[in-house]
């Protein structure tokens, strides 16, 4: 085996995990799967975009590349603003959307149906927006460094990669040893147990919208850098989110980050000895497999 | 020129009329039992594919055609579309309700993908061509085609409505509703919800299968396009305006979206030019998207709503002992 293919696998997979724990995050405080958590992902690469287009038009000098990665400044520093207006985007979504039905006691099965009108309006905004021409964070061409063992990556994917890992280690850190986090595994064990203890749900939820959205957001800039920024990136996302999060056991987080990888590296093995056309396939094969051999997920308890 | 309105209106008709039956299989899975089904394109497509390749005439750069007739062709895609959704809610229909869902959403895109890339079975992002036509010895004649083939997808819809109908009515559909309502007091009774659900499941997942067929003679093409998830969320939209539990619903909300459908399209193709035309769909979707919701929201019962079923023996004495 091509030890390459474990390098290519492990970035793309660490996007996947990001997008999986906002996904196993709202399933199991909200109760329901998101479908429209892959257009959090396009939007906030698009976001990102926009804001980095803008801060890179007021200060140039922002714009050019820092030390041996693609992008300058203007970035990272996008990055923050694009998950707060993500952010702002999940909840306005929320607002006018999931919390008149969860209000009316909605079924599951509603709350899923509007996500999905959710996610075709949000994508076709996108698209009317900005077109479906792929768009770039940088133009710039990078030369893969070698890592040893005939493995080659890129600064920007060492980057992502680690920010990855810094991400999913503060958001476990921040449901296991805070306030806030032990309010949220309160809400998803029982919401009306925990609202009688005095847990104040509302302000759970919001929570929740922002840190599944702002991870989202990194997750879309990281895949726009790596590949390209596309209105359907969420999209294709999608199916390898839902195989992640399941696979890793819905509301674990490090169950998640696992079962990212886990889709990345497969995805990437299917792409060197099956061939790429089957790709999107891979996300499908996991989750019936866990379907049927582990309903509750590698790190989920059973129902 | 009233001629032409005549045989474009049968088209109009005859598309929106297969649509009715994607929406009939919808509402019986979704109206009738409440399983949340996010991959009808893929049953479409399945049964479309199944179809073609039965009935097609022997083609040398791929596999089949049988040049079977075509009832063969809507029977074996009905077939072929039930199997498949039999297999997809034997997998998930224990497991949470939204697991379902997710599992249809993979197999429309797993679906899509055998259909580009399968290329020795489906013809690749090509398609298949040459499948029959229903009544092509007329088609030299526009209007007699299109009113014949209106009169073969009316038939077809009302015999269709009409079994749906006596099953929502039988036994059968009113332990499809308990299940649906208080799944925990119908297993108190006895039955077997899992059971009851994969067979509804199944059931509309043929009939959409069936419709995929009966498009794909019509139009006498199919590739993979025509199966996006745009499909899927059409035929949410007709269900839901209609009525999603009514039968009538169902057919009414799918003329009624299909017109708004291509009369907007129409509209954009006039008033935009060609390079904003693209931008310009994508804004229909968006309409249609706010729109879906705020049926959800506000008016979640859609035009019609759901019937009140009751066994038709209930109130039979009633009637009986009336002067």
């Amino acid at each position: 085996m091509n030890p390459q293919v474990a390098m290519d696998g492990l970035v793309a997979g660490s996007m996947i995990g990001l997008g999986a724990l906002g996904i196993t995050l709202t399933y199991s405080i909200l109760r329901f799967a998101n479908f429209a958590h892959g257009e959090f992902i396009a939007w906030g690469a698009y976001l990102a975009l926009a804001a980095g287009a803008a801060l890179g038009s007021v200060f140039p000098g922002l714009a050019a590349p820092v030390g041996p990665f693609s992008f300058g400044w203007a970035l990272p520093v996008a990055l923050f603003a694009a998950i707060g207006l993500n952010g702002v985007l999940a909840l306005g979504v929320d607002r006018l959307l999931f919390g008149p039905l969860r209000q009316r006691r909605s079924s599951v099965i509603v709350l899923v149906m509007a996500s999905f009108g959710a996610a075709l309006t949000l994508r076709s905004l996108l698209e009317f927006i900005f077109t479906s021409r792929p768009a770039y964070f940088s133009k710039a061409l990078q030369i893969a460094l070698p890592l040893g063992g005939g493995i080659r990556a890129t600064p920007d994917q060492l980057l992502t990669l680690g920010v990855a890992l810094v991400f999913v280690v503060c958001v476990h850190l921040l449901l296991t040893r805070t306030a806030m986090g032990r309010s949220m595994r309160a809400v998803s064990e029982n919401v009306a147990l925990a609202g009688c203890v005095g847990v104040e749900v509302g302000s759970v939820i919001r929570v929740v919208w922002l840190l599944g959205a702002g991870l989202a957001c990194v997750a879309g800039v990281g895949a726009g850098l790596l590949v390209q920024i596309r209105p359907q990136m969420g999209l294709d996302l999608l199916l390898p989110l839902f195989a992640a999060a399941i696979l890793g056991g819905i509301g674990s987080v490090p169950g998640a980050m696992v079962a990212g990888l886990v889709v990345g590296l497969s995805e990437a093995l299917a792409v060197q000895f099956v061939g790429a056309e089957w790709r999107a396939a891979v996300a499908f094969v996991i989750l019936v497999a866990a379907l049927l051999l582990r309903p509750q997920g590698l790190f989920g308890r059973a129902d | 020129m009233s001629l032409e309105l005549v045989s474009y209106g049968a088209f109009f008709l005859t598309m929106a009329l297969t649509f009715a039956i994607i929406c009939l299989g919808l509402n019986v899975q979704w109206g009738q039992t409440g399983l949340f089904n996010v991959g009808v394109a893929g049953f479409v497509a399945a049964g479309a594919y199944v179809s073609a390749l039965l009935t097609t005439p022997e083609d040398a750069a791929r596999l089949g055609g049988f040049g079977m007739p075509i009832a063969a062709g809507w029977l074996g895609g009905a077939l072929a579309s039930a199997a498949l959704s039999f297999m997809v809610g034997a997998l998930t229909i224990r497991l949470r309700a939204d697991y379902l869902a997710i599992a249809t959403f993979g197999v429309a895109v797993v679906v899509q993908l055998c259909a580009l890339n399968l290329e020795a079975v489906t013809g690749g992002p090509f398609g298949v061509g040459f499948i029959p036509r229903p009544f092509a010895g007329t088609a030299r004649n526009p209007l007699s085609f299109g009113l014949l083939n209106l009169g073969l997808l009316a038939a077809l819809v009302a015999m269709l409505y009409l079994l749906v109908e006596r099953l929502t009515r039988s036994p059968w559909g009113r332990v499809l509703r308990a299940v649906r309502e208080d799944e925990a007091a119908a297993l108190a009774l006895g039955k077997n919800a899992s059971r009851l659900r994969l067979q509804a499941f199944a059931l509309g997942g043929g009939m959409m299968g069936l419709a995929g067929a009966v498009q794909a003679h019509f139009i006498g093409f199919i590739a993979p396009d025509n199966y996006m998830p745009m499909l899927t969320f059409q035929v949410w939209a007709m269900l839901i305006v209609g009525g999603s539990g009514n039968n009538r619903g169902a057919i009414l909300g799918a003329v009624l979206v299909w017109a708004i459908w291509a009369g907007s399209a129409a509209l954009i193709s006039t008033l935009f030019p060609p390079a904003e035309q693209a931008r310009a769909a994508a804004l229909q979707i968006v309409l249609i998207g706010v729109a879906l919701c705020g049926v959800l929201l506000l008016r979640p019962r859609g035009i019609m709503g759901e019937e009140q079923i009751v066994s038709r023996h209930v109130g039979k004495p009633h009637k009986a002992g009336a002067p």
